[in-house]
């Protein structure tokens, strides 16, 4: 405990250095725009800005603060586009869209952004508090999640999301089946074989996450929005004044520190990040709360699930990073690669041997959270008033924007292609009556749960006993369990009582 | 005034006169990592971009090309950039295997020119420091009794580098490279990951990526698969040779430029890579990058590449990966 707070003492004296301090402030902002903007994550973000940072010679611990803070900007930003647009700024506020853009609809975008930017403070803060007090244990325990703890954890991620059947369960099966047709494509990454790829090298590795975010849900989106627009049956939103208030903290108080936790754990998972964590949290969420069917039509707690854990996995993935040099996200994997640049090993002995590096970027996680809700409060009238830009003019604008942001990423035509065909795609799927959310979590779940069963049973030579020898797994097969049959026995408990009441009436 | 004037214009001239004598005149010199930023193509282009700036007359912009292992690049510099002269790009041991493996399609190692080397790494056995196994001879003990008897893992696919060393051990041991019990993991870091949470118990590995771990004391170097001992921080390690097993892997990194570019624009690099090497600075900068310097440039390293490509053919097609 004592290292702990002498640690966080030299961090702080490092992070509240003048420079560092606005540093920590220019990163959060413009992590929040990079954030907001569709197809531009944190992952293009901090890789777009590695090079720049380190050819103006800060010294490491500088540059550092100034990505990382590019790094949870953008995890606050991404709600920005999912809430306002329906389009996800970024791959881990997929689920923000759910529950977040019914509300902008019903005018409400204020209440929905300001509520958000807290549950994404809480979130991120509650990380970084568990990080600097236990990283070491914690990162110890995250390795010792092997393979087989793995399916465990994508079956109790599917069990949870299960609660996301929307009107036709078999729409639903159809959907996520196609997300998991999406995810086989690319080189095998047990045999190297390469599947469905038809010779074209563009898809050798696979479709990149983001590109179907942007393609299945932005684009698609955007073709609707043109389509209600040509049959004048959009409607134009007034100027939106609200704000979060009291009692939406109060009824999202549990919501948002059960989200933290699921987030966090998630994100110290190496190979697991924002989106799983935001996912399994809405998911959970939705099993223990929605109890009158309000999730998906504007729910407040719907939205604060998603955006506390996606901020607490961010903090999260940090802990595996720091502390034995494995990134747990895309993110922290380039911010490792920036650690090597200004020669700094990251591993088990860099709290040691540059503490000012490790304990500063853990104060400036303090002071970015902080400094990210102030920034974020304010602004909350300012972009609630782009709904009341004319469809006409943000369309476009939107759909430039994430061209703009996928090519910026690699600079590969290709993609822009992938995202268009996806998008109408994406269109067709909706037409049908299609949820996009299983098609997604389909392609993310599907993709890890194939790798680690695979994992797991080149580990045991085949044994299937492998996937329940652990405790860990066998505990969440029991978690998943839970979440299918509680609800259903509370369900019915409740309809019996009633029916009761009704008999003794 | 005059002389002021004068002594301004001379100096401005004589400014940008003498780099001009060191220096190559490469327009817009650029490095492609083809790849996403951060990874090993990545630190490739940056040994360029900070071990070639004092030879260069601008400095090297780094760029990126991720898409199928580096398929997409080594296209585009077979087709549409075939004759891009300002351009390079970064390739490894990998490339080279993918390549002979026809993962790269129709191209092969003769359709671009290899330029000159950023370093090279080698690879590593690797367990945790709790490990029963103690030395090299432990591990290939087990492998020849029971070849299934040991689970093995590493950072890439069956057929990739990472996966020969494993068959280069198995192959040395006595066992074919498909009796191996191999785990493929997504990336070094996570087979790290496995290896620490015992999911894993050998993993190979490289031995640049070793360093924080040297001192932490949280796993073992069994044995480095290097012709002969490295220098520090490596030097204690032995090889594998000395411990009596004939398995070698070095990883090469280094630099391509497409088929049609002219021998002039080639020369270009060459003499600036050339030039490079003769320098301490540029040591530096490939230790700072965990490289171990093995340079080559030119006609070297094409021959050097031809006899490579040779050896991984003869092992793909004893493992098994091609007819």
């Amino acid at each position: 405990m004592d290292t702990v707070l002498s640690g966080l003492a030299t961090g702080f004296a490092v992070a509240l250095d003048p420079f560092n301090l606005m540093l920590v402030l220019v990163g959060c902002f413009f992590g929040t725009l990079i954030g907001a903007l569709p197809g531009l994550g944190p992952i293009n973000g901090v890789a777009i800005l590695l090079p720049i940072a380190y050819s103006l010679g800060f010294p490491p611990e500088s540059a550092l603060i100034l990505l990382a803070g590019i790094y949870y900007g953008a995890e606050y930003g991404g709600r920005i586009s999912s809430i306002l647009l329906n389009v996800p700024g970024d791959a881990g506020a997929v689920m923000t869209t759910l529950d977040g853009n019914p509300l902008a609809r019903a005018g409400q975008a204020g209440r929905a952004l300001s509520l958000s930017a807290v549950a994404s403070f809480v979130g991120g803060t509650f990380a970084v508090i568990l990080m600097s007090l236990f990283a070491p244990a914690l990162a110890g325990f995250a390795v010792t999640f092997g393979p087989a703890d793995y399916v465990a954890l994508m079956v109790f991620a599917f069990a949870s999301l299960a609660s996301l059947v929307g009107k036709s369960t078999v729409k639903t099966l159809l959907g996520a089946t196609i997300g998991l047709m999406m995810a086989t494509i690319g080189i095998d990454a047990n045999t190297g074989v390469p599947r469905y790829t038809f010779g074209i090298p563009d898809i050798l590795a696979g479709i990149d996450f983001l590109i179907v975010v942007v393609g299945l849900f932005g684009m698609a989106e955007l073709l609707t929005l043109v389509e209600h627009q040509a049959r004048g049956t959009l409607k134009s939103l007034p100027v939106d004044k609200s704000f979060v208030r009291m009692a939406d903290l109060a009824a999202t108080k549990w919501t948002i520190l059960r989200s933290s936790l699921i987030g966090f754990f998630i994100g110290i998972l190496p190979g697991t990040g924002a989106s799983v964590a935001s996912a399994v949290a809405y998911g959970t969420e939705k099993r223990i709360s929605d109890k009158d069917g309000t999730f998906g039509h504007g729910d407040v707690r719907g939205l604060a699930a998603p955006e506390a854990a996606n901020n607490a996995a961010a903090g999260g993935a940090m802990v595996p990073m720091l502390t034995l040099g494995i990134p747990g996200s895309g993110t922290t994997a380039i911010l490792l690669g920036a650690l090597l640049m200004f020669n700094i090993q990251p591993g088990p002995m860099m709290f040691a041997q540059r503490p000012e590096v490790a304990w500063g970027l853990v104060a400036s996680m303090y002071i970015g959270n902080v400094a990210l809700l102030i920034i974020n409060l304010p602004l909350v009238g300012l972009f609630a008033r782009m709904l009341t830009i004319p469809q006409h003019y943000l369309t476009p604008l939107i759909a430039i924007l994430a061209f703009i942001g996928i090519y910026t990423i690699v600079g590969n035509p290709h993609d822009l292609f992938m995202i268009t065909g996806l998008g109408i795609f994406g269109w067709f799927l909706r037409k049908l009556d299609f949820s996009l959310a299983p098609v997604i979590l389909g392609f993310v779940l599907g993709g890890l749960f194939e790798d680690n069963l695979r994992r797991a049973l080149s580990i045991s030579g085949g044994d299937w006993s492998i996937l329940v020898a652990h405790w860990k797994s066998v505990l969440l097969y029991g978690l998943a369990l839970l979440v299918v049959i509680l609800p259903a026995w509370l369900g019915r408990r409740a309809r019996a009582q009633a029916r009761r009441e009704a008999a003794a009436r | 005034m005059t002389f002021i004037r004068f002594s301004a214009a001379l100096a401005c001239a004589l400014g940008l006169a003498a780099p001009a004598f060191a220096q190559a005149q490469i327009d817009r010199p650029e490095c492609v990592a083809p790849a996403n930023p951060g990874g090993g193509f990545d630190l490739t282009c940056r040994v360029a971009q900070t071990g070639l700036a004092p030879h260069v007359a601008s400095p090297v912009q780094v760029t990126f090309m991720p898409g199928g292992i580096g398929a997409v690049a080594f296209n585009q510099f077979n087709t549409n950039r075939a004759d891009d002269g300002s351009a390079i790009v970064a390739f490894s041991t990998g490339s080279l295997l993918n390549i002979i493996t026809g993962k790269y399609g129709a191209f092969d190692e003769n359709s671009v020119r290899w330029v000159a080397t950023a370093g090279a790494d080698f690879g590593a056995v690797i367990v945790r420091a709790d490990s029963e196994y103690q030395t090299l001879k432990d591990v290939m003990d087990d492998l020849s009794t029971d070849p299934q008897g040991v689970v093995v893992g590493a950072g890439g696919s069956v057929g990739s580098q990472d996966w020969m060393k494993g068959a280069l051990l198995m192959r040395e041991a006595g066992g074919t490279p498909m009796q191996m019990r191999y785990v493929a993991f997504d990336g070094g870091g996570d087979a790290i990951a496995a290896l620490l949470g015992g999911s894993i118990e050998v993993y190979t590995g490289d031995v640049g990526e070793m360093v924080p771990y040297l001192d932490s004391g949280d796993l073992r170097v069994l044995g480095v698969l290097a012709p002969e001992r490295l220098d520090a921080p490596f030097n204690e390690i032995p090889t594998a040779k000395e411990q009596g097993f004939d398995v070698e892997w070095t990883i090469l990194r280094g630099f391509y430029m497409g088929g049609q570019t002219s021998d002039e624009d080639y020369q270009k690099w060459v003499d600036a890579f050339t030039a490079a090497y003769a320098t301490e600075d540029f040591a530096k900068v490939q230790q700072e990058r965990g490289l171990l310097p093995l340079n080559m440039a030119g006609a070297e390293l094409d021959a050097a590449i031809a006899k490579s490509i040779e050896t991984l053919r003869e092992i793909s097609i004893e493992a098994g990966l091609i007819q």
